[in-house]
């Protein structure tokens, strides 16, 4: 028997995200809920372009080493936000 | 915070019912990894409805599989503090996610689930995973 404590949550609540923005930013975390505010990601990693390792090579990682939290909690306002992608379906 | 202990009783009770010893303290951590030999797993268990409700009934179908690790043993993240973060650091090239697995032979991390790998997944899928690498890691050892 399983146990779950999450009812009646956003699809995505609890769920690690790849969050790519249209700036030069991209978040990897924990969703946990979307309001007015924007979306609420918590536990987050946060990567940006031109910095030393592609975006690309930084989800790699991440998804075989975990993400390293620079961010106990974020919130990406919703006009920043281009896509969300599940981390585990980016071949975690 | 930890939650209430008779909140997460069941929990625990998932995985002692498998046979996987709980760990509890830091020492007894470290007298169960501590110069490990041969293979073993260990599951940083979770609160969390999200995953861990279904890494546990997971785990246990594939521990019905014939390869298997020799020894098993958990840790409950957010509740046993000391011995999670003591546990955490024989795996420490990977970042803390719970729940998580992570898989040694002879004290080496041969292979590591994370919290997104199981996130969304039915336990017969993460089962299979698992199974699979159960076969990789510690076919010859079986």
């Amino acid at each position: 028997m399983s146990h779950v404590f999450h009812p009646g949550h956003h699809a995505l609540h609890g769920i690690t995200v790849v969050l790519e923005t249209h700036g030069a930013e991209t978040f990897l975390g924990r969703f946990d809920s979307e309001d007015e505010g924007g979306v609420h990601l918590l536990d987050v990693g946060v990567h940006e372009q031109g910095g030393g390792v592609s975006k690309e090579e930084y989800i790699r990682r991440s998804a075989k080493f975990g993400i390293r939290v620079d961010r106990k909690h974020l919130v990406v306002p919703k006009d920043a936000v281009a896509q969300i992608m599940p981390l585990g379906e980016l071949g975690g | 915070m930890p939650y209430n202990p008779a909140l997460v009783a069941p929990m625990r009770e998932e995985m002692t019912r498998m046979g996987i010893q709980e760990l509890t303290t830091a020492a007894a951590v470290d007298a169960a990894l501590g110069d490990q030999r041969g293979t073993m797993l260990v599951f940083v268990n979770s609160v969390c409805g999200c995953a861990a409700g279904n890494a546990r009934p997971a785990l246990r179908l594939a521990l019905e599989h014939g390869v298997k690790p020799q020894q098993l043993a958990t840790v409950f993240a957010g509740q046993d503090l000391e011995a999670t973060a003591r546990a955490r650091q024989f795996f420490s090239d990977y970042q803390p996610s719970s729940p998580s697995m992570a898989l040694l032979r002879d004290g080496e991390v041969v292979h590591f689930v994370h919290r997104h790998q199981i996130e969304g997944r039915s336990p017969q899928s993460i089962a299979a995973d698992l199974t699979a690498a159960f076969d990789r890691h510690f076919g010859a050892a079986v």
